[in-house]
């Protein structure tokens, strides 16, 4: 038997695509010009267009947390948002966690913990773990589990990520 | 009857065996008690690389002029493309080319890797963009490449495909009274017959007799499928990629486009995970390449998270049956273990799910076949711990059956039937501690060998069940050469095409050459991931951290021997006229064994001659390979949980899990416990999520994201204990025996166990998901 069978669609025709326009970002303290398609998700304009490649494209559905950055302070995926919209807001990216040399807290416990293997998650992990804390509801390891769930490690570094987490939630004053 | 082709190939694996037989044991690795570098938890090298965000992976490499190509799937399983309408998407400004099969650059068919010939690099041999022709709902049928991933990713949707759609096989149910046997299961005999396991069955007085169902799964590493590709003039060709094998790419590529290997050069600094979905190239990589060589620029390809589910193979589904008789007293009197799982039209990979008990049980009558359905899907591949993961599933729930119908605790079944000598081929045990690792286990967690009834422990509004299984994975050795260097400031250097995914090899190689070579852990360097540097085959099997290990021994050797010519020709030497028999590698030097003060610096020896350094090649020798045939060689384990199944909604949630471990000796406690837990997780997916679903009228993956294909999160995971016997193996290097793949073998069994003590319930068809639990 053969069928005619009429997928992929036919092709629709091209619109007429917006131009590619100014953004500015301000990612780890510094301004960041780009000329790019307003569709442009923020991961892809640091990853693509800003060279900045720490943060990580797992599934570009919101869906794996790897792409996990801060904005002002706040864990956001940035797989979910257009880089146009940032254009007022402080970013930061795993390539700005450490101040030159000397790591944040949460990156010499994963080293510590051996809170990663492959890698590939753990910037998401990290800058997650950062909002986590700044945001000051986990107490417990299982609250922990629950708030990084948004984050995957396939290779399933969870115990030592949270026992890196919890080491740092521990050393700092508890908030007010 | 088997057929003569069978009998042949049955006649050769006896043959081999028994040359293999008269193989001399390797001499014990002098390492493998050494404490000063190995054994200890080392923070990763990379590790810094890692916290920052500067580890660079495969398609993180700036090169100029760089372009963008995204994948065009098929959506149906078999048949031609009869249209193609490509024109809407090459109107868009900064749209490059739309390659497709009428313009793709010609590409030989590439070859199928294995064990045999692991070179080969490629998955299949599923021609790539040649032809109209569809094998896969999901196969590549256009390559779009843009200025931009977001004028990529537009046009991409605007390529219209038409198609000429004929049946396709797509139901393993329904295709299964075509079965064939598959002429080996990597290297062994899809057959094996021990006794007569069917008569012995029928008159067994306490029998266990039942099928079981594992689903495909998808490997599903963090970091997708991706390359770089760039040509240089006509005839070089530079590629990142993210692969376990950068010589099986780099082979792959040179055959496809008719180069030389020497003309492809594959760099692979970081892998973002692989499990086995990277062992070799799918055709996500040579479609980089063509697509660089249409547009005559760098072309960067990352496969979209539904991309890998469609082109990347899986783990196949399966249908195992698994029948136990015993005595009275639960002593096995028979074991059968068949069943069916997939292979495609081009290309025939039997994973060998009847591995476990060919080894792990005494039985007198033993029979095993595998066979194949053909189905038009994508490939089935190798996922961690391929075929001892699916089959310790079967055969670890059969044990905890037959326990049960015995009233037997299901520790004692297993060491009742402990055996003295591997059950199939009859050899001696290189090392084997499974006994010690119950005990220690059972203790840690506090085993009650009477436990209640299933179904009548709660807590509140939670049933609770503990279970136990038995882990196994076997020794592998890889072919490996390295280069090491002795410089004259005293540093070791070793270089080799070997890859990091994230094992710890890198870490626990740099340890290794430390304590090999006597030098402290800052002198040590060890350099990978390049196939400028020696060739170092596929990373997988768990056989890296000992293959690797293996080739730097044997440089060492040599680098003795060289350093001590040194001495030889230096007539201050305090070496001169000593023999090679009495020198080692020590504390940064050359020195006597039987005056250990005496001896010479690497500075010395090399100042004194006046070399910048000295350097040696050393391979895994090839009788390596076979050594299991010869001795049974494998790591074991003991798995214990606990489970809690909610009374209502029936969600289930692993509670606990406890596992030791006899792999040899541990070179490095912390990076092991990370693949150990790692596999326990990614066993844990597999017991109650992991599950790929595809529309058997169409062949298309209904689960193509991680939303529809769940994997663990932080919130499914318990509390862990794992702990290392750290017993090392007389025969393998250092004394280590496999860590990566041991601890998802028999994981998903333990869980079905505790869940059929919390319940009642024995599910045996993966995952178990609430409604199997009604």
């Amino acid at each position: 038997m053969t069928t005619t069978f009429p997928i992929n669609p036919p092709a629709p025709a091209a619109l007429l695509l917006p131009e590619p326009g100014p953004v500015t970002l301000h990612v780890n303290g510094q301004s960041i010009a780009l000329t790019i398609a307003p569709w442009t998700t923020l991961l892809d304009a640091l990853r693509e267009h800003a060279h900045l490649s720490g943060t990580k494209k797992g599934c570009d559905h919101g869906q794996c947390g790897a792409c996990t950055v801060l904005m002002n302070g706040t864990r956001i995926n940035s797989c979910l948002s257009l880089a146009v919209m940032h254009q007022d807001d402080e970013i930061t990216t795993i390539e700005g966690l450490a101040h030159g040399d000397e790591l944040h807290p949460l990156q010499q416990a994963f080293i510590d913990h051996d809170a990663f293997q492959c890698g590939y998650c753990t910037p998401g992990q990290l800058c997650s773990a950062v909002g986590l804390l700044s945001e000051g509801h986990a107490r417990t390891a299982e609250e922990i589990r629950e708030l990084m769930s948004g984050n995957i490690c396939r290779c399933a570094a969870y115990p030592h990520i949270v026992s890196a987490i919890q080491e740092v939630m521990h050393a700092q004053p508890l908030r007010p | 009857m088997k057929s003569i082709k069978a009998a042949l190939i049955d006649a050769t694996l006896n043959t081999v065996e028994t040359l293999v037989g008269h193989l001399p044991d390797p001499a014990p690795d002098p390492l493998r008690n050494a404490r000063e570098f190995i054994g200890k938890p080392y923070p990763r090298v990379d590790g810094r690389l890692k916290v920052t965000g500067q580890a660079r992976y495969a398609t993180e490499h700036p090169i100029a002029g760089m372009t963008h190509a995204v994948v065009v799937h098929s959506s149906i399983a078999k048949g031609k493309i009869s249209h193609l309408d490509t024109q809407a998407a090459e109107s868009v400004p900064g749209v490059l080319a739309v390659m497709t099969h009428r313009n793709a650059p010609r590409m030989k068919t590439p070859e199928t890797a294995s064990l045999f010939n692991p070179v080969a690099g490629s998955n299949t041999s599923v021609p790539v963009m040649q032809s109209a022709d569809i094998t896969w709902n999901g196969e590549a049928v256009a390559v779009v490449v843009a200025e931009t991933l977001e004028l990529a990713n537009y046009a991409a949707g605007l390529v219209g495909i038409r198609y000429e759609e004929e049946p396709a096989a797509l139901s393993l149910e329904a295709e299964k009274g075509n079965a064939t046997i598959p002429t080996l299961v990597v290297t062994q005999s899809p057959e094996v017959n021990i006794g007569d396991a069917k008569a012995a069955l029928a008159v067994a007085p306490v029998v266990s007799d039942q099928e079981y169902e594992t689903p495909w799964q998808n490997q599903h590493a963090m970091e997708p499928h991706a390359s770089i590709a760039a040509w240089m003039g006509k005839d070089q060709l530079l590629v990142y990629d993210s692969t376990q094998s950068p010589p099986g790419v780099q082979h792959n590529l040179a055959r496809m486009f008719d180069l030389k290997p020497e003309q492809v050069r594959v760099v692979t600094e970081f892998v973002g995970g692989a499990f086995g979905g990277k062992v070799a190239a799918w055709s996500n990589v040579p479609l980089a390449a063509a697509a660089a060589r249409l547009v005559g620029r760098p072309v960067k390809l990352a496969l979209s998270r539904a991309g890998v589910s469609m082109v990347v193979g899986g783990r196949t589904l399966t249908q195992q049956r698994v029948a136990l008789g015993a005595t009275l007293d639960g002593k096995l009197t028979a074991m059968i273990h068949t069943g069916y799982g997939m292979r495609t039209t081009k290309d025939v990979w039997a994973e060998q799910y009847t591995f476990p008990i060919r080894h792990l049980y005494a039985s007198p009558n033993i029979h095993v076949l595998q066979k194949v359905v053909r189905l038009d899907r994508v490939q089935n591949s190798y996922m961690r711990a391929p075929g001892e993961t699916p089959g310790s599933f079967a055969l670890e729930s059969a044990m905890d059956e037959l326990a049960h119908k015995l009233g037997l605790d299901p520790v004692e079944l297993r060491m009742r039937n402990e055996p003295d000598k591997d059950p199939t081929h009859g050899t001696y045990f290189s090392s084997r501690h499974l006994r010690e690792a119950y005990a220690l286990a059972a203790g840690k967690f506090g085993w009650d060998p009477q436990r209640p009834e299933p179904g009548t422990q709660r807590e509140g509004d939670w049933l609770i069940g503990t279970g136990v299984a038995t882990a196994f994975y076997p020794v592998q050795q890889l072919p490996v050469t390295i280069k090491a260097r002795i410089t004259a400031d005293g540093h070791v250097e070793v270089s080799t095409s070997s890859i990091e995914m994230g094992v710890g090899l890198a870490t626990v190689q740099t340890q290794h050459i430390a304590e090999r070579f006597g030098v402290p852990y800052e002198r040590a360097r060890y350099l990978h991931g390049d196939t400028d540097l020696p060739m170092s085959q596929a990373s997988g099997g768990s056989a890296a951290t000992s293959s690797v290990g293996a080739a730097i021994h044997a440089a060492a050797d040599k680098l003795t021997e060289k350093l001590l010519k040194l001495a030889q020709r230096n007539k201050q030497s305090v070496l001169r006229g000593v023999k090679r028999k009495n020198v080692e590698l020590r504390a940064g030097g050359l020195y006597r064994l039987d005056q250990p003060a005496v001896g010479e610096s690497y500075e010395q020896l090399l100042g004194a001659s006046g070399q910048a350094f000295v350097e040696a090649e050393g391979s895994v020798p090839a009788s390596a390979l076979v050594l299991n045939m010869k001795t049974s060689m494998a790591s074991y384990g003991a798995h214990f949980c606990e489970v809690r199944v909610h009374a209502r909604t029936r969600q289930v949630q692993v509670r606990r899990f406890m596992s030791a471990f006899d792999c040899g000796r541990i070179m490095n406690p912390q990076t092991a416990r990370s693949q150990i837990v790692g596999g326990i997780i990614m066993g844990i997916g597999m017991a109650l999520m992991e599950e790929a679903v595809y529309d058997e009228r169409t062949g298309r993956l209904m689960t193509p994201s991680l939303g529809e294909y769940h994997v663990p999160v932080h919130a499914d995971v318990p509390e862990f204990e794992v702990y290392f016997l750290d017993e090392p193996d007389p025969v393998m290097p250092m004394g280590t025996k496999p860590v990566g793949e041991v601890s998802i073998v028999g994981t998903a069994a333990a869980v079905a166990n505790a869940v059929f003590q919390a319940t009642g319930i024995r599910v045996r068809h993966l995952p178990i998901t609430a409604d199997k639990l009604l």
